[in-house]
């Protein structure tokens, strides 16, 4: 086994304990894993006086992380008011576009409005190596502290009580141990919190950040200096298996992938490294990428299962939060997962400060972290959307069907060769006539149910 | 359509490669079949089949994802862990 030094700033009041004696704990908290669950969690703790220790194995908080990506601020705004100003996001999202490709044409909805630009209601493409960066610069600041480089290996369990953990054959205490260590929280699942992710329920990602100059950005995605565009794509880009491509633009670069779930994927007949390279050398996305230079290529796992995923979310000395929770949403037109990591971050920490006042970290105390969880808009929307990922599982016309019929219409109405036209409703008939009116109405209605 | 280069494209990511420490192996003789899905889904093209049907696997150019434990770590999978502390690959953007 490797034994790592484990080193930090030695500013605590209490000291580290020995091994084997765990009686009393070395910290109020100890938090795995740098994503922003993890740091809002340790953020609001130390601001609170809490003695807290966070332990993210990459070299730095953000190493391991990736996203699409785009934060929604709500949640974030509540906790750092006016983030935006200091935090390094990529631009303020002004402009929303959705596109259903068929192999070499699109069809597109372009929405504009300054209601996207409202503080607090609007959201921000980011890089997050930067981005965590950041907010673990104020989770230190507010006196938490970090140790980088280090794998947590196991959870330290004493008569059924989490009481801390193990990295490097090395033991830490803690009252209360908070995973947040993302979507393959391999400790969430030796707790038996959770059995291995279902391949229906997840999603891989894989994107590359492809670099251009700001200006060029602007001009080819209409938008202001500062401001930029997310855009969702349906159909080419999963090879009409459930999932899409996306692209959102940073200040120097733009943000291009594609998400597939698992359980789909592996029906299909590309890789999904070639599908990301289909998706963009599709006609409708080349020329917005062309010139561009390749700076990373990344995946993650994204948990879509939504409220059935969720894993048991609390027990005696122990928490699970934001992607290891699988709070995560995805509505076809909209992926939200760090607005909601930072808010059960932050539900989290108010479950510990009120568990700390009365010296209890029983499951029953930290049961207030579900109560919190149950009261914010985390649960409201879980719930909400609860029967979302079901229906898009199980209306695969969403992404092989519908792309092909919105292009043969759009080709009805724009094409011009000379022959004699058909009114527009025969237009529509014949368009439809592939996927069938009935299902068409029947998926509209199921669709708008189950949102 | 042009056929996509992973390696090259993971040529430009940052990796601090665990040399002789692999944190995931795969089974010896592993089912064909459990292996195309690996082939398939994994973003980093790590599960290789070559020409003359070879099959080709290196942990190192892993980003770390969880897709082949998702879909494979109970059938042909020996192990998969997160690599050590500071190894393994690092974004510089993310």
């Amino acid at each position: 086994m490797n034994h790592y030094p484990l080193r930090w700033a030695g500013n605590t009041t209490r000291k580290i304990k020995q091994k084997g004696n765990i009686t009393l704990s070395d910290f109020d908290a100890i938090i795995v894993g740098g994503g922003l669950a993890g740091l809002t969690t340790a953020y609001l703790l130390a601001k609170e006086g809490a003695e807290v220790l966070l332990i993210e194995r990459g070299n730095f908080a953000g190493a391991k992380n990736m996203t699409g990506g785009r934060i929604y601020s709500h949640s974030l705004e509540k906790i750092i008011p006016d983030f935006a100003g200091e935090a390094p996001v990529e631009r303020r999202i002004t402009r929303e576009k959705i596109s259903l490709l068929t192999e070499d044409s699109g069809v597109t909805v372009d929405y504009a409005s300054p209601g996207l630009a409202v503080q607090g209601q609007d959201s921000y493409s980011v890089l997050r190596a930067d981005f965590d960066q950041w907010l673990a610069g104020k989770a230190e600041e507010a006196g938490a502290q970090m140790v980088t480089g280090i794998k947590v290996d196991d959870i330290l369990l004493e008569n059924g009580q989490v009481r801390g953990i193990i990295a490097g054959g090395d033991e830490m205490a803690a009252d209360v141990t908070v995973l947040a260590d993302g979507v393959n929280s391999l400790l969430a699942q030796k707790m038996g919190f959770r059995e291995e992710l279902p391949p229906n329920q997840v999603a891989v990602g894989v994107k590359e950040i492809i670099e251009l100059p700001a200006a060029v950005i602007e001009d080819r995605f209409q938008c202001h200096g500062g401001e930029g565009t997310a855009w969702l794509f349906a159909g080419q880009p999963s090879g009409g298996k459930v999932g899409g491509g996306f692209l959102y633009t940073n200040k120097t670069s733009v943000s291009l992938g594609v998400v597939c779930t698992l359980s789909d994927l592996i029906t299909g007949a590309a890789t999904l490294p070639q599908l990301l390279e289909n998706f963009k050398n599709h006609p409708s996305v080349a020329p917005l990428v062309t010139g561009g230079k390749m700076i990373e290529y990344s995946a993650h796992l994204v948990p879509e299962g939504g409220l059935t995923m969720l894993p048991q979310l609390f027990g005696a000395g122990v928490l699970v939060t934001g992607d290891a929770a699988g709070f995560c949403l995805n509505l076809g037109y909209m992926v939200r997962g760090m607005d909601l990591a930072i808010g059960s971050g932050e539900c989290a920490a108010r479950a510990i400060m009120a568990a700390k006042r009365e010296g209890d970290f029983s499951a029953e105390s930290l049961s207030r972290y579900k109560t919190a969880l149950d009261e914010s808009f985390i649960m409201a929307e879980m719930n909400l959307y609860k029967k979302f990922p079901h229906f898009m599982e199980n209306t695969p016309r969403i992404f092989a069907g519908y792309p092909e019929m919105a292009s043969d219409l759009m080709a009805q109405l724009f094409i011009v060769s000379g022959q004699q036209s058909q009114p527009l409703y025969k237009k529509a008939g014949s368009s439809m006539k592939t996927v069938g009116a009935l299902n068409l109405i029947l998926d509209a209605l199921k669709g708008v149910r189950s949102l | 359509m042009s056929t996509v280069n992973v390696d090259e494209k993971l040529g430009v990511n940052k990796f601090h490669v665990d040399e002789g420490n692999a944190h995931i192996v795969l089974k010896d003789g592993p089912d064909l079949a459990e292996y195309h899905k690996l082939f398939l889904a994994c973003p980093a093209g790590l599960y290789k089949i070559d020409d003359s049907g070879v099959l080709r696997f290196d942990y190192a150019g892993c980003l770390e994802c969880g897709t082949c434990r998702v879909l494979c770590g109970k059938t042909i999978l020996d192990k998969w862990e997160f690599p050590n502390g500071g190894m393994g690959v690092e974004f510089r953007y993310g």
